[in-house]
């Protein structure tokens, strides 16, 4: 069947089986391999990406769900040559550390600053909770939104 | 990598459209909405279903109303509207209790009460919330008979399940609504034990009382994880009725549910350990919604 998905702002279109889901559809059509394929079972988050601006698990969910929508994922986070504050954070504060991980905790944690501009520590921690990195502790991680969330309203100020 | 077996997919835009959809493709056909139950199981061929029909552009099944005797809520309702309505939380205060416990918060972004109510996994936590709180559940199916030209018909949570991942709704039929009855006196808390957060449960238990001039007039407590399909304490819930809420009456009906779930060892943990917390969560969680019910009251 036929499938268009708008992501980060272009239309793909490919002709896939039914059963493709999306995190296949991000990877192989348009080449996007900066979301993750990792546990398959929708517990590790790696795979997260925005549908319609909220964060859904791309690994559990069809492409042809996704068609009409509106995907994010984490390459759509730079433009124009500029970090985004999220991935500043990550920098800044050593987010990562194998970087697995990353992509879902960057649009998971942008979503979250997107709904809450300035969350708690606890708000990051249940925020992140349907994300498993093994390398971190989660604490660099928390350290990074926070860090974001700080230095976000200066920069878009700036901006 | 993890890949369903083939299948056709359709987009339903009507729910009529979706009952006539099921009931020509025959019961191969399932209906898809978060999918976060039946793509799993479909990734491990548990379920390799041959027809697909997404629902999740019926925007008139996503609402949380309030009426003057029931809250009604659409089947395709997500786990993340529910924890933030303030109106369940208010007055069904048992759906925050286990919104907050269930899966992680992407996930609840999908995820819908129809479908966990007719994924009818024993474990699953809004089936125990429901029948706790004896909701029924509205069923719509094609309109056969000239009585009944709507098609609809309405089942009790108590005759909702049939047996393990199996209920009363048909192969050409699909649950549209859940109706939670409002009485005075209420009171409700959902008590959960998990390995990690997010898990399903070790053992969960739902309670509900109804308090008036400090006399029990109603329970409903029903477990999680803790049988075949969710239990319904019966037994527990008539013992309650007409008695003032007591520690010693929460602990007799802690006993009752410890005896008759029916709970089998698996690796999160035996049989002992699982009548144990049947016992421990029913008596929280009916301290927690007598409180609340009394809170109500004054």
């Amino acid at each position: 069947m036929e499938v268009t998905i708008t992501i980060n702002g272009q239309k793909v279109s490919r002709d896939v089986e039914a059963r493709t889901l999306l995190v296949h559809f991000i990877r192989d059509t348009p080449g996007l391999t900066g979301t993750h394929w990792g546990c398959d079972t929708s517990n590790c988050g790696a795979c997260v990406v925005l549908m319609d601006g909220q964060p859904i698990k791309s690994c559990t969910t069809l492409a042809a769900m996704a068609e009409g929508h509106e995907i994010r994922t984490v390459e759509s986070l730079e433009r124009d040559g500029r970090l985004d504050p999220i991935q500043m954070g990550f920098h800044e504060k050593h987010g990562l550390h194998c970087g697995f991980c990353t992509p879902g905790m960057l649009m998971t944690t942008r979503a979250l600053l997107d709904q809450n501009p300035n969350p708690t520590e606890q708000e990051i921690r249940t925020a992140i909770s349907g994300a498993i990195c093994r390398c971190t502790g989660y604490k660099n991680i928390v350290s990074a939104v926070r860090w974001a969330a700080e230095h976000e309203a200066a920069m878009k100020q700036e901006a | 990598m993890q890949t369903p077996a083939p299948f056709d997919y359709e987009r339903a835009t009507t729910v009529d459209g979706a009952i006539a959809s099921l009931a020509e493709h025959g019961p191969e056909a399932r209906l898809i909405a978060g999918g976060h139950s039946l793509l799993p199981m479909m990734k491990l061929r548990l379920a390799s279903p041959e027809y697909l029909i997404d629902i999740n552009d019926l925007e008139e099944l996503s609402y949380i109303d309030e009426r003057i005797t029931e809250i009604r809520i659409g089947a395709l309702t997500r786990h993340a509207e529910l924890l933030e309505s303030e109106l369940l939380a208010r007055r069904a205060p048992v759906f925050r209790d286990a919104e907050e416990m269930i899966a992680d918060p992407v996930v609840r972004n999908r995820g819908t009460i129809g479908g966990s109510l007719c994924q009818a996994d024993a474990a699953e936590d809004l089936s125990a919330v429901c029948a706790a709180l004896k909701a029924s559940v509205v069923i719509k199916g094609p309109a056969h008979h000239p009585d009944n030209p709507s098609g609809e018909r309405t089942v009790g949570m108590d005759g909702f399940y049939l047996g393990p991942f199996t209920t009363t709704v048909g192969a050409d039929e699909m649950l549209t609504e859940v109706r939670i009855p409002l009485r005075g006196g209420a009171g409700s808390a959902h008590e959960k034990v998990e390995r990690r957060a997010g898990d399903f449960a070790i053992a969960a238990v739902s309670a509900a009382v109804w308090i008036e001039g400090g006399t029990i007039v109603d329970a409903g407590i029903a477990l999680a994880a803790l049988g075949p399909s969710t239990v319904i304490v019966t037994r527990a819930e008539e013992a309650m009725k007409g008695k003032a809420p007591s520690d010693e009456l929460f602990a007799q009906a802690g006993e009752i549910a410890k005896e008759d779930c029916m709970p089998v060892p698996d690796g999160r943990g035996p049989v002992d350990y699982k009548r144990h917390l049947a016992s421990v969560l029913t008596v929280r969680a009916l301290r927690r919604a007598a409180t609340r019910a009394l809170q109500q009251e004054a």
